[in-house]
This record gives structure tokens, sequence and C-alpha cells, in this order.
């Protein structure tokens, strides 16, 4: 797997295909692009990032550096159907790896 | 469709719940089948208000009615109010401090991006009173 990453919450619903990525710790930087669909890369672990990406329309979740959130946040993240990850990579290097795999920035940036 | 207006209230720091009113904004809109593209606007615009209230006012209320051709939301809290309503909306601006910004907001997006997604976009603020906003979205003919 491209990010070594392991599921927190929703493996079953990882059937699309994910074509773009949003890296940012701004959850405005988020919901001021075109976000639906995307992936969303984040080092922060508030209930705020699980809103901000249910609401954006992301497909999923990954927490950068091993991070492994509150237990209310998984729920959060159950609650609102948002497959939740976690990778040891950091921000730079996950982000390295997800663009050398083809992946698109938000607004299909590249 | 039938007209509907419900009320969400939105208190001073309560990190906690920011945002829910916007996703029961996002659920209602979609089980009327809205396209995805208005429900997102408006849910977008609903959540940097949201986020303005708790960060900014003592405390707020969004608005929401639904008609057969529009969307309308309006967020009113009773806070600082903003002196220089110019300078709020320039991209990057912000008075929040930084403990706002490790949570991913405060740097100056919301405003303009609330601006960029509605339609209609207005806003009155009376400096120790309060501000106001109103944000309309065209939907056109839902059945």
């Amino acid at each position: 797997m491209i990010l070594k990453a392991r599921f927190l919450f929703g493996r079953e619903l990882c059937s699309k295909e994910v074509l773009n990525v949003g890296a940012s710790d701004l959850m405005s930087d988020i919901l001021a692009a075109d976000s639906a669909g995307s992936l969303l890369l984040t080092g922060l672990t508030t209930q705020q990032v699980i809103r901000t990406a249910s609401i954006a329309g992301a497909s999923a979740i990954v927490l950068i550096r091993g991070k492994v959130p509150h237990q209310a946040i998984i729920d959060l993240a159950r609650e609102e159907n948002l497959p939740l990850l976690t990778t040891p990579l950091s921000m730079f290097v996950a982000s390295g790896r997800l663009y050398m795999h083809e992946l698109k920035g938000l607004d299909n940036g590249r | 469709m039938e007209n509907l207006v419900k009320t969400f209230l939105i208190k001073h720091r309560d990190f906690i719940h920011a945002g829910k009113a916007s996703i029961e904004i996002k659920n209602i809109l979609k089980a009327l089948n809205t396209p995805p593209d208005i429900i997102r606007r408006v849910a977008v615009c609903g959540y940097e208000g949201e986020m303005n209230v708790v960060m900014h006012a003592q405390n707020g209320r969004l608005n929401l009615e639904l008609s057969a051709t529009k969307i309308v939301i309006c967020i009113t809290d009773k806070g600082p109010g903003i002196e220089d309503i110019e300078q709020a909306m320039q991209v990057g601006f912000s008075t929040a401090p930084d403990e706002f910004r490790e949570m991913g907001f405060g740097a100056g997006m919301g405003l303009p991006n609330m601006k960029k997604n509605a339609d209609r976009f207005e806003m009155t603020s009376i400096p120790g009173e309060g501000t106001t906003i109103k944000m309309e979205f065209k939907t056109g003919d839902r059945k």
C-alpha cells in the first residue's frame, strides 16, 4: 500500500477510486477548494476534521505521523460514514508518494 | 416541495458541536434530492458561518429557509461586530487568536469563501452589537 496506512474505521466503505488529494492542516483551505470525492491528508485530529471532510464531500481521511485520535473522533467518522486511516508517514512523504502514483491535487492541480 | 424553516443555535467556543447544524442541513437537502453541488456550497457556507460565531461571537443562530426556488441561510450573532467590512472580506485577514488556527480555522478564508459559494451574499454589522450574514442559493424548480 502506498501510504502504509491502517484503517481506524471504514475499511469496507472504500470501494471507490480516489483521484484527488488535499493535504492541509487548514480546514478552510479544504473548504475553499473543490474537495468532492478527494482524500484528505491532515495532521489535525479534532472533530472539525471529520465535519470538514463530510461537508466538503471528501471520500476518506488519512491522519499523518501515525496519529490515532480520541475515540470520540473515530465515533464521529463512523456517524458520518467516513473512512478514517492513519499512516506513519509525514505529510511531505505521504503527499510525495501519492503524487508519484499519479494522484492530482484539489481542483485537479498537478 | 413545501417550504421549510429551521433554526439552529450556536454557542461561543462550542467546538465539540460546531458544524453540526451544517451537517444536518446537508442531510436535509440530500433527502430532498438537491443537486450535490448546491448541497456542498450551502454546507460550506453554513459551516464557515458557524465557525465564525463559535470563534468570535458570544452566541448566535443560523436560520435555514427553503422555498421552491431558493435556499436562504441567515446567520445572526451577538458579538463584537466588524468595524471594517471591506478589510474583513480580504483573503487572509483574520482577528482570530492562534488557538483557533490550531483547529484549522481563523486564517482569513471564511468570509471570502462564503461570498464565493453563495449566489447572493449580504453582511451587515454593528460594532459592539453583532453581525448578520444572509446568503442565498438558487435551486431552480425543485420538485
